[in-house]
C-alpha cells in the first residue's frame, strides 16, 4: 500500500498543476467489476505509462478516462472537469483540451490522410481552407508525415498510420494527449521512432501525455511515472526507478515476462493436459 | 420438461427485449436526428450542407442506372401479366387501367424501396459496423464530433429527399416501359397510352406511393443504422449484422406497405 501511497504525493509533484485527478474508480461491463477504487493523478508536462498485461483493465481504465466508459463510482476530473457531469457545448470545449491516438489509428477510411488531421479543425473552428490545411500540415511535418497528403489510410503503413493518428489527435494542440498501445504492432525501428516522437511531443509542446501500453522498453523510455496495473488494481505507481526496483512478485512477474502457466503448479499443467483429450 | 420450457420462455423474453430495445434505440436516432438538424448550429455543431449533398449523390444519383434498368423491367413485365391475364375476357385494350394504378401506388415505392435497402441499406450497416470496429466512432466522440450529427442525421435527411425522387423517377419509367410493349404488342398509341394514363391516375395515387417512399427511407435508414451500431466482434459480425440489416428492412417495407394500403384506403 506504501507503493500505491506514494501516487498521491510524487517526488516534486506538490506545486505542479493536476490536469486529470481519478479518485475511487470502480467500473463494470455488465455484472462483473473491472476496475476496482482507483486514485490516481497527471501532473502537467508529464508523461504517465499505465503498464499492465492483457485483462488488467488497462484499456477500461483508459476508456473511462477518455469518457466513453461511464464509471459506476467514482470520478475523473480532466482540467477540473468531470466529463460525464457536463453535456453540450461545455463538453465537446473539453473534449477539444483533449487528443487521442488510438491503437489502430481509427482513421476515416473514406478520408484522406490530410482530411483526416483536418476533421476536428473543419469541425470546431471557422477557419478558411487553406489555413486549415496548413495547420494539419505543421502537425504531420511534427509527426514526419510530410508529403502524403493525399494517401488514403489503406495505402499507408502500420508506422504511418501511428503518426496520422498523432497529427489528428495534436491538431487542436490539446493539453492531454493520450495514446492507446502506441508501439504495438510496429517493429522495433520503427515503434522507436514512435517513443522518440511521443517524447518530443511532451518536451516541445509540453503536452500531457498519458500512454497505455505492454511493452516495457517503450514505457521505460518514454515514462516519467509508470502505474502498474493489475487486475483492476494499481500495484504501484513511480519512476522508472522505482518500478524496476520494486520486490512486488507479480511486478517482477510482468517486467521479467514470467506467464501465470508458468507459476502454475507442474501437476495441474499436466491433469488439464490430459483432460482435455476426453 | 419443465426446465427445457422455462429456458424457451427465457429465451423468448429476452429476444423480446432486445427487440423493444432496438425499437426504443430507432426511436431516440430519430429524435436526435431531429434536435441536431433544428439546434444544431447553437450548439456549434450544425448538420453540414455539403454531408447531406454527398449523402444525396450517393443514395440517389448513383442509384438511378439501377433503378432505371428494374424499373423498365418492371414496367413490361406489368404490361405483359396484364395482356396475358386481361386476354381471358378479351379486355387488354383495359391493361392501361391496371398498370397504371398498380405502378403509381404499389410497384414504384415498394421496388425502389427494396432495392434501395439492399444497396444503401446495407451500405450504412456495414459503413458504421465497420467504423465501430474500427474505433472511428470512438474517434469522432472523443473528438467532440457527435455521431449521430455526423453520421446518421446527413444519412437520414438524404434518404428522406431521395428516395420519394427515386420512386417518382421509377414510376415514370416503369409507365414508360409499359406503354412500349403495350404499343408494340396492342398496336395501341404512345398518345393514346398517356391520355389514358392521365385519366386513370389521380393525383392522390401518386401522393400515396410517394408518401409511402417517404416511411420506406425512414425505416431503412434507422434499420441500417441500428444493426450498424450493434456489430460486436470483427468481420463477421459486420457480415452478419449487413445480412440482418437488409432482411429487417425489406421485412419492414413490406408490412408497412401492407399497414399503409390498409389504413389510407378505409
Amino acid at each position: 500500500m506504501s507503493e500505491a501511497a506514494s501516487m498521491d504525493h510524487p517526488q516534486d509533484a506538490d506545486d505542479r498543476e493536476v490536469v486529470i485527478e481519478v479518485r475511487d474508480l470502480v467500473t463494470h461491463y455488465g455484472p462483473r467489476e473491472i476496475l476496482h477504487s482507483i486514485s490516481l493523478e497527471v501532473y502537467a508536462g508529464e508523461t504517465l505509462v499505465i503498464m499492465g498485461g492483457s485483462g488488467s483493465g488497462k484499456t477500461t481504465l483508459l476508456n473511462t478516462l477518455l469518457g466513453l466508459v461511464r464509471p459506476t463510482s467514482g470520478y475523473v476530473r480532466l482540467l477540473g472537469q468531470d466529463l460525464n457531469a457536463i453535456d453540450g457545448v461545455e463538453r465537446t470545449r473539453l473534449r477539444q483540451k483533449m487528443g487521442v491516438a488510438f491503437q489502430g489509428g481509427a482513421l476515416f477510411t473514406s478520408m484522406n490522410v490530410l482530411q483526416n488531421i483536418m476533421l476536428p479543425l473543419r469541425e470546431h473552428t471557422k477557419l478558411d481552407d487553406t489555413t486549415m490545411q496548413i495547420m494539419a500540415r505543421l502537425k504531420m511535418e511534427v509527426v514526419n508525415l510530410s508529403g502524403f497528403d493525399d494517401l488514403m489510410p489503406a495505402e499507408l503503413s502500420g508506422g504511418m498510420i501511428k503518426r496520422a493518428a498523432f497529427a489528428r489527435a495534436i491538431v487542436m494542440d490539446p493539453r492531454v494527449l493520450f495514446c492507446d498501445e502506441p508501439s504495438a504492432g510496429l517493429d522495433p525501428v520503427v515503434a522507436s521512432a514512435i517513443d522518440d516522437l511521443i517524447i518530443d511531443l511532451r518536451d516541445a509542446m509540453g503536452m500531457s501525455i498519458v500512454v497505455v501500453t505492454h511493452e516495457l522498453d517503450s514505457a521505460f523510455k518514454i515514462a516519467d511515472r509508470i502505474c502498474v496495473l493489475d487486475q483492476g488494481n494499481i500495484l504501484m505507481a513511480g519512476t522508472v526507478e522505482e518500478v524496476k526496483a520494486s520486490d512486488n512478485e507479480r511486478i517482477q512477474n510482468l517486467l521479467n515476462r514470467r506467464t501465470e502457466e508458468e507459476i502454475l503448479d507442474p501437476d495441474e499443467y499436466l491433469r488439464r493436459l490430459t483432460a482435455a483429450k476426453d | 420438461m419443465t426446465d427445457r420450457v422455462l429456458d424457451t420462455l427465457e429465451r423468448v423474453g429476452r429476444a423480446a427485449i432486445a427487440g423493444v430495445a432496438e425499437v426504443g434505440f430507432g426511436a431516440v436516432l430519430l429524435v436526435q436526428s431531429v434536435v441536431w438538424t433544428l439546434l444544431g448550429s447553437k450548439r456549434a455543431q450544425p448538420v453540414r450542407l455539403s454531408m447531406i449533398f454527398e449523402r444525396c449523390m450517393e443514395v440517389g444519383i448513383a442509384a438511378i442506372p439501377i433503378v432505371t434498368l428494374m424499373s423498365i423491367t418492371i414496367g413490361m413485365m406489368l404490361a405483359i401479366q396484364g395482356i396475358y391475364t386481361l386476354a381471358t375476357f378479351g379486355a387488354e385494350q383495359q391493361v392501361t387501367i391496371g398498370v397504371g394504378i398498380s405502378v403509381v401506388r404499389e410497384f414504384g415505392p415498394l421496388i425502389t424501396g427494396i432495392l434501395i435497402a439492399g444497396r444503401t441499406g446495407s451500405s450504412l450497416a456495414a459503413r458504421i459496423g465497420t467504423m465501430r470496429i474500427n474505433q472511428e466512432v470512438d474517434a469522432l466522440e472523443v473528438m467532440g464530433v457527435d455521431p449521430v450529427r455526423f453520421l446518421v442525421t446527413p444519412a437520414l435527411i438524404a434518404m428522406l429527399i431521395m428516395v420519394p425522387v427515386l420512386t417518382f423517377w421509377a414510376d415514370l419509367v416503369m409507365l414508360a416501359g409499359a406503354g412500349w410493349y403495350i404499343s408494340v404488342e396492342l398496336g395501341m398509341s404512345m398518345g393514346a397510352y398517356v391520355d389514358n394514363l392521365t385519366e386513370i391516375i389521380v393525383v392522390d395515387d401518386v401522393l400515396h406511393g410517394l408518401g409511402k417512399s417517404v416511411l420506406f427511407g425512414l425505416l431503412i435508414t434507422l434499420v441500417g443504422v441500428i444493426n450498424g451500431a450493434l456489430v460486436e466482434g470483427g468481420a463477421e459480425g459486420v457480415g452478419r449484422m449487413t445480412t440482418r440489416s437488409v432482411v429487417l428492412a425489406i421485412s419492414a417495407i413490406i408490412v408497412t406497405d401492407m399497414i399503409f394500403a390498409f389504413i389510407t384506403t378505409r
